[in-house]
């Protein structure tokens, strides 16, 4: 029985390990500690209602967030915007509506039931703006790279001068951290780029964890559920195997056969 | 089931089962006579129904949310995730059950292995598990493509394109296979259809290998015939249920850690960007529960013999009740066997884990290593090994190397500490 868990256990961090190994480039990326991870992690609400405020006035003149509607700001677990404020925001942006009665195309202030406006209308549109490479949408962005989180809180940081030996084109940039260290993208952040409304000091380093923790949670906006349940989950399941367990011990009891 | 008398108690119940026997069935299912001696490498089979049921239900929720076209796949899943009430569960359930479900599996298949359950009068039982486990492949490959994400896309590119090996109809058969000249929505709405399909079958053929186990009886960790009922059984229920309950539950603990609290380990981040032709991933590498037989795809320089490698590899299994020829099921009095075995498992675990890597310099030298000793294994080892190996004596009933007092009790003591 003991060989059997550690067998079992074995087998779990092999697997774990070897699709950890080929997801993560093997680079240290910058450590920072999340509020959102671990059994209890939930995410740092002014965190999150900065984050935005980095991604919409910085990022989101060019990168899009096409899966996200404005009634997300407001909605439990995430940023928690009051649905009044979620609306100004939705209201500040200008959404083309229509056809209306005449068949034209008109526009009119953003509703809560809107998704994040685009920055461009299409990707050919996006690419030819930025030198004909396409600025990924973020909704998932920090699933869709090996490195999660840390790897975009480093990338933010990871701005360099080009060692003498790479040479650059033009519009092109050093990151320590990119894949093959060459980026399209300039460094978006610098100390004080926004004013952050709590007083709080706009840091590169601030920025950029507030801003990955809002991305963390555009691309999992129910985790701080996915933890609650999965805890009660968890603990619900070990009182029953307990049980279970002693039930079990008390039927083989009849026969003369260890369990 | 003819060696029962049962006959129910109500007149209901008569009529009834007079006309259609599934009271019969029932009274066949719980008192069906069990080893008592299985230990918890047995209880995998209950495991892995909880993994196909588990897969069916959550998939047919997703299916309700899911859209089937290339232009919408990938969103739908985000809606699901994001608008559908618990609907990020549902699909982290999905999603990881499938890692699940292999992992109970390869645990199940290589129970089989140590334990000689393949061999004679089990062949069918096990020949119609191989062709469970192809199935389970396919579905959880196909099921893969369905986010259509860059991993979905190009992971599908790949294997079809494997068909192309075949010398003149290749080609041809690789554009029918993708309704079009590229994988592309056609190709989608296919592999929907079949992954949807697919489950279904894999339900039947269970049956029908529930039913093949049913008439020999379960094999045990001392892989001898066992008298049934008889004193070295005991009635599956409740003695079993239980057994395999308990063992549910601790599996289930994993699996629940895996979907709240790591539910994209498994995965590959790439899958998380939707699928572009125009962008070819860095590294295309599938599931892990696939990388060993794509280590062996890989490991071979020609295409088409690559592809036959990698069929051979799973393939080979089916015939291994003939290819074994030592007439001891049980590992345990098989000291030689034994350690090969474990050589087998280090050699797939190997194999696995070069499947991840690039295919170039060591890695590749390794994966050749690696898949040239699988062959020899089942090949060359384990037929010679029936005839050479010097066995230990095997004890004449269950119930005798638990009451102690036969020379076999130190064999089956050394069992209990090595395996279980």
């Amino acid at each position: 029985m003991k060989n059997f868990y550690k067998f079992f256990s074995i087998i779990i961090i092999i697997i774990a390990s070897n699709s950890y190994s080929f997801a993560a480039e093997k680079v240290e990326y910058l450590k920072t500690d999340w509020s959102f991870k671990g059994l209890f992690g939930k995410f740092d609400r002014a965190s999150l209602q900065r984050g935005y405020q980095v991604y919409t006035e910085v990022c989101a003149s060019c990168h899009s967030m096409k899966y996200l509607s404005y009634r997300n700001l407001a909605e439990p677990g995430g940023p928690e915007f009051s649905e009044a404020q979620a609306k100004a925001i939705a209201a500040s942006f200008d959404v083309t509506d229509g056809p209306n009665s005449d068949g034209d195309m008109f526009i009119r202030p953003g509703k809560l039931s809107d998704k994040f406006v685009m920055p461009y209308d299409n990707v050919k549109a996006a690419q030819a703006a930025n030198g004909g490479a396409y600025p990924p949408d973020m909704s998932v962005l920090v699933k869709a790279r090996g490195g999660g989180v840390d790897y975009i809180y480093s990338l933010l940081q990871g701005y360099e001068e080009a060692p003498s030996n790479v040479t650059l084109d033009d519009g092109v940039y050093y990151n320590k951290y990119m894949y093959g260290n060459k980026i399209r993208m300039a460094a978006p952040l610098s100390d004080g780029l926004v004013e952050y409304g709590d007083g709080t000091n706009a840091t590169v380093e601030q920025m950029s964890k507030d801003v990955t923790t809002f991305l963390m949670w555009s691309a999992e906006p129910h985790l701080e559920a996915r933890h609650q349940m999965g805890f009660k989950a968890i603990v619900y399941l070990i009182i029953l195997t307990v049980l279970v367990y002693f039930s079990m011990k008390k039927i083989w009891s009849r026969v003369e056969s260890e369990v | 089931m003819s060696d029962h008398d049962y006959r129910p108690k109500s007149k209901l119940g008569q009529w009834f089962n007079d006309r259609l026997p599934l009271l019969t069935l029932a009274n066949h299912l719980t008192d069906y006579p069990t080893p008592k001696n299985l230990n918890y490498w047995w209880t995998f089979g209950g495991i892995l129904t909880f993994c196909l049921i588990t897969q069916i239900v959550t998939g047919l929720t997703l299916a309700m949310h899911y859209i089937a076209h290339a232009d919408m796949a990938f969103e739908s899943v985000e809606h699901i995730m994001r608008d559908v009430n618990y609907g990020w569960l549902i699909r982290y359930i999905h999603a990881n059950g499938a890692s699940m479900f292999f992992l109970a599996v390869y645990i199940h298949i290589f129970r089989s292995l140590f334990y000689g359950s393949y061999k004679a009068p089990r062949e069918i039982i096990w020949i119609i598990g191989i062709i469970i486990y192809l199935l389970m492949m396919a579905a959880a490959f196909m099921g893969y493509v369905l986010p259509w994400g860059q991993m979905s896309f190009w992971g599908a590119t790949v294997i079809t394109n494997l068909f192309s090996a075949i010398p003149l109809v290749g080609e041809g058969i690789v554009t029918w296979l993708w309704g079009g000249y590229s994988v592309d929505n056609p190709t989608l709405t296919r592999f929907f259809t079949l992954h949807y399909l697919i489950p279904f079958l894999i339900l039947g053929l269970v049956v029908l290998h529930i039913w093949a186990l049913h008439v020999p009886g379960n094999n045990n960790p001392v892989g001898i015939d066992v008298k049934k009922p008889s004193k070295d059984t005991v009635p599956f229920h409740p003695y079993i249920v239980i057994k395999d309950g308990f063992a549910l539950l601790m599996f289930m603990i994993v699996f629940a850690f895996f979907v709240f609290y790591a539910p994209n380990i498994l995965g590959h981040a790439d899958n998380y960007i939707e699928a572009n032709p125009m962008v070819t991933p860095a590294h295309i590498v599938p599931e892990w529960y696939l990388l060993p037989f794509y280590a062996i795809l890989r490991s071979v320089p020609d295409k088409l013999l690559g592809v036959v490698a990698m069929l051979s590899a799973i393939l080979i299994l089916a015939v291994l009740p003939w290819l074994d020829t030592s007439k001891i099921r049980s590992a345990v009095f098989r000291p030689l066997y034994k350690q090969f075995y474990w050589i087998l498992v280090a050699d797939v675990l190997i194999l696995g884990y070069v499947g991840a890597m690039p295919a170039e310099g060591l890695y590749l030298l390794i994966a050749r290593v690696a898949t040239a000793y699988y062959f020899l294994h089942f090949l060359v080892i384990l037929p010679i090994l029936g005839f050479k190996e010097k066995t230990l004596p095997v004890p004449l009933s269950i119930t005798e190397p638990v009451l102690g007092g036969s020379p076999n009790l130190a064999a089956a003591k050394n069992k209990e500490s090595k395996i279980e």
